[in-house]
């Protein structure tokens, strides 16, 4: 089990905090957003995610995982471009998996050659909604 | 419904540490101190005598405790266990963010830098550690501010050197420290040529414990690369006596 297994230890840490911190016994859905620098694999988020939770003890009737796709723009002149435009070799897509902001270190951006750009949208995996029961 | 749009990895930053019972950040807010080297340094020594220690390098843009080290990045690896297990380096757990960029440039943002910094300590599995050591960059930015915020209480190890230029900064972080109720385990003067009255004068208006004058060691860059070397250096025996006070 991989780097999935850790970020679902650290999504249920987080539901559980919300549960304790609103008073509250479980969720009816939670939304997790994927972006797709971080190259999540959903199924074995998925597994991992349901494995701790049932453990922690932590009620979810609906998980929901959504794709979010990354999209970076050049601080210097304004470029903007898609993970889809980069080839990414195996290696430098297992250093983005375990931290994405290490593209920076692997991509500059294609119109001027600038490594100082941001990324908009789609690092990583984030909470992105809750519905409680 | 609600809308929540957390970030998990806070979350999960205490359970990662829950095995490590002493948490020294090493840190200075002037550049060219010696931090990392002293950081390096006090790891192999506590863990020549036996301490579990682990060695993060914070310094996320300029990472270069593997070189110090003479860690080969394409031969050294952390190993993927539901986390990420920092490989034993010199009997030492070490990560960097250098495993991942290798030694290309990784110019980043300060909100990245934040960003980075949650990601390793979410995903970092440290085990039972006895002593981890944090190497920061100069300044008072995200990686200094991030250690004291994330890492509960760390005790901190100031690094100067007898220059004013170096002083004046201490006495800057010193004053920030001072403010955060931290706990400043002690200010270390490297490079030292006779015993600093500056540094003293500072420690006393601090009411901060003095650990100790490492003089400066002409040799020591040569011994940079090779811990074999290090250990025999000058350098390396007043980091060892000082590492005593720090357990």
């Amino acid at each position: 089990m991989v780097h999935e297994w850790a970020l679902a230890e650290a999504i249920a840490d987080y539901l559980q905090g919300l549960l304790r911190r609103e008073a509250r016994e479980g969720f009816r859905r939670a939304v997790i957003r994927l972006g797709t620098l971080q190259s999540i694999d959903r199924e074995v988020l998925r597994f991992s995610l349901t494995e701790v939770l049932k453990y922690r003890g932590v009620a979810v009737e609906e998980l929901v995982f959504r794709d979010e796709e990354a999209v970076f723009r050049c601080r210097r002149c304004g470029a903007t471009w898609t993970l889809k435009d980069l080839d990414i070799s195996d290696d430098v897509r297992e250093a983005m998996h375990f931290i994405p902001e290490v593209i920076h270190s692997y991509f500059k951006c294609p119109r001027c050659g600038s490594r100082d750009f941001e990324v908009v949208r789609g690092r990583g995996v984030y909470v992105e909604e809750v519905v409680f029961k | 419904m609600e809308r929540a749009y957390g970030d998990p990895r806070l979350a999960v930053i205490d359970r990662r540490l829950a095995g490590v019972k002493k948490v020294l950040a090493i840190m200075s807010s002037k550049g060219g101190v010696g931090k990392t080297v002293i950081a390096s340094s006090l790891a192999i020594s506590l863990s020549s005598r036996g301490v579990k220690v682990g060695l993060l390098d914070l310094d996320v843009t300029n990472p270069t405790a593997h070189v110090v080290l003479g860690i080969d990045l394409n031969s050294v690896r952390p190993v993927e266990e539901k986390g990420v297990i920092p490989p034993k380096v010199y009997g030492v757990r070490f990560m960097s963010v250098a495993f991942f960029s290798g030694d290309n440039p990784l110019p980043l943002r300060g909100y990245e830098v934040d960003s980075v910094i949650r990601e390793v300590l979410a995903v970092s599995l440290w085990g039972d550690v006895d002593v981890l050591l944090i190497d920061t960059p100069p300044g008072m930015s995200d990686e200094s501010l991030d250690t004291l915020t994330y890492l509960r209480r760390p005790r901190v190890v100031v690094v100067t050197t007898p220059s004013p230029l170096s002083l004046r900064s201490v006495e800057r972080l010193l004053t920030l420290l001072n403010e955060g109720g931290e706990d400043v385990a002690g200010v270390i003067e490297n490079m030292s040529r006779t015993t600093s009255r500056n540094v003293e004068e500072v420690l006393r208006r601090f009411g901060v414990k003095f650990l100790g004058s490492v003089p400066y060691d002409p040799d020591l860059d040569r011994c940079l690369g090779s811990v074999d070397l290090l250990k025999g250096t000058e350098f390396y025996r007043y980091v060892e006596r000082i590492s005593r006070k720090l357990l």
